[in-house]
């Protein structure tokens, strides 16, 4: 009996194992959410921190509820954002670009013209409060 | 001719599978730890295309914002009936991390009255750096 005991081959079977982590690699692969958590940074300026600027390095963008846009004083398309603003830049690189909405302003705008002033290079960016309607 | 042809079908071509387990454990190690399960289901939102997206400088000290386009505002799966609640969440979430990040998921339809009030509430609780998640549109 002890020898026949001894004589046994004790194996963990092996065969499976590929399987198994095959398995396990399919769940992992089907969890795994390489996340696309994407999106336009900005910095909020600190409470109680409202500084006078001077007029000239302002410009002013409303937009209003219907998505339309009014760039110091004239309507622009949205596409000719950029462009404007880039110009305005080269002359003046201390510029403070203004935005402002409306409360019923379509997010969606707002981020598009955003994402207008990123692509022209602004890096000082104003998002002023709306008139409560 | 005919030997040379009789030759190279009897060679056995297998492709070496002895390896194939290890192969499969170290994509497995990749993903196992490349997995960040989800946290939070949040509100079912679109969200807005642009061009100039960056990515979120960290994931660990990120905290989400969703408004829906019926303006609802979730925060990590809390529902925030009153604007205004928002402050204490924040600056408790600020608090326990400083280096937070907002990420304002808000669907394109939302309107933008309710953001100004969610920024006015992060200023007053002071988490100032924020992002507007955004899908990266072609083109």
């Amino acid at each position: 009996m002890f020898r026949r005991r001894k004589k046994e081959d004790v194996e963990i079977p092996s065969a499976s194992m590929a399987d198994i982590a095959f398995q396990l690699l399919i769940f992992f692969l089907v969890a795994t959410t390489i996340d696309v958590d994407k999106g336009i940074n900005m910095v909020l300026p600190p409470i109680g921190s409202e500084v006078e600027i001077r007029k000239k390095n302002i410009t002013n963008l409303l937009i209003n509820d219907a998505g339309n846009i009014l760039l110091d004083g004239k309507v622009v398309p949205l596409e000719e954002v950029d462009d404007i603003i880039r110009e305005k830049l080269a002359e003046n690189d201390k510029l403070i670009v203004s935005v402002k909405t409306t409360r019923r302003t379509k997010y969606e705008i707002y981020i598009k013209v955003l994402d207008q002033l990123k692509r022209a290079g602004a890096t000082r960016i104003s998002i002023a409060e709306p008139e409560k309607a | 001719m005919a030997v040379k042809i009789e030759k190279k079908s009897q060679m056995k071509i297998a492709i070496p599978t002895s390896s194939m387990p290890d192969i499969i454990f170290q994509l497995l190690i990749f993903f196992m730890v490349s997995t960040v399960l989800r946290q939070y289901t949040g509100l079912k939102v679109e969200l807005p295309e642009a061009f100039k997206v960056e990515k979120l400088p960290t994931k660990r000290h990120v905290t989400t914002i969703w408004v829906d386009r019926f303006n609802n505002i979730v925060i990590d799966d809390v529902t925030v009936k009153k604007v205004n609640n928002l402050r204490t969440i924040v600056y408790n979430k600020l608090t326990a991390d400083p280096q937070l990040i907002v990420s304002l998921r808000v669907d394109k339809d939302a309107d933008m009255g309710v953001v100004t009030d969610i920024q006015q509430e992060l200023r007053q609780a002071g988490a100032l750096r924020i992002n507007y998640s955004a899908i990266p549109s072609a083109g």
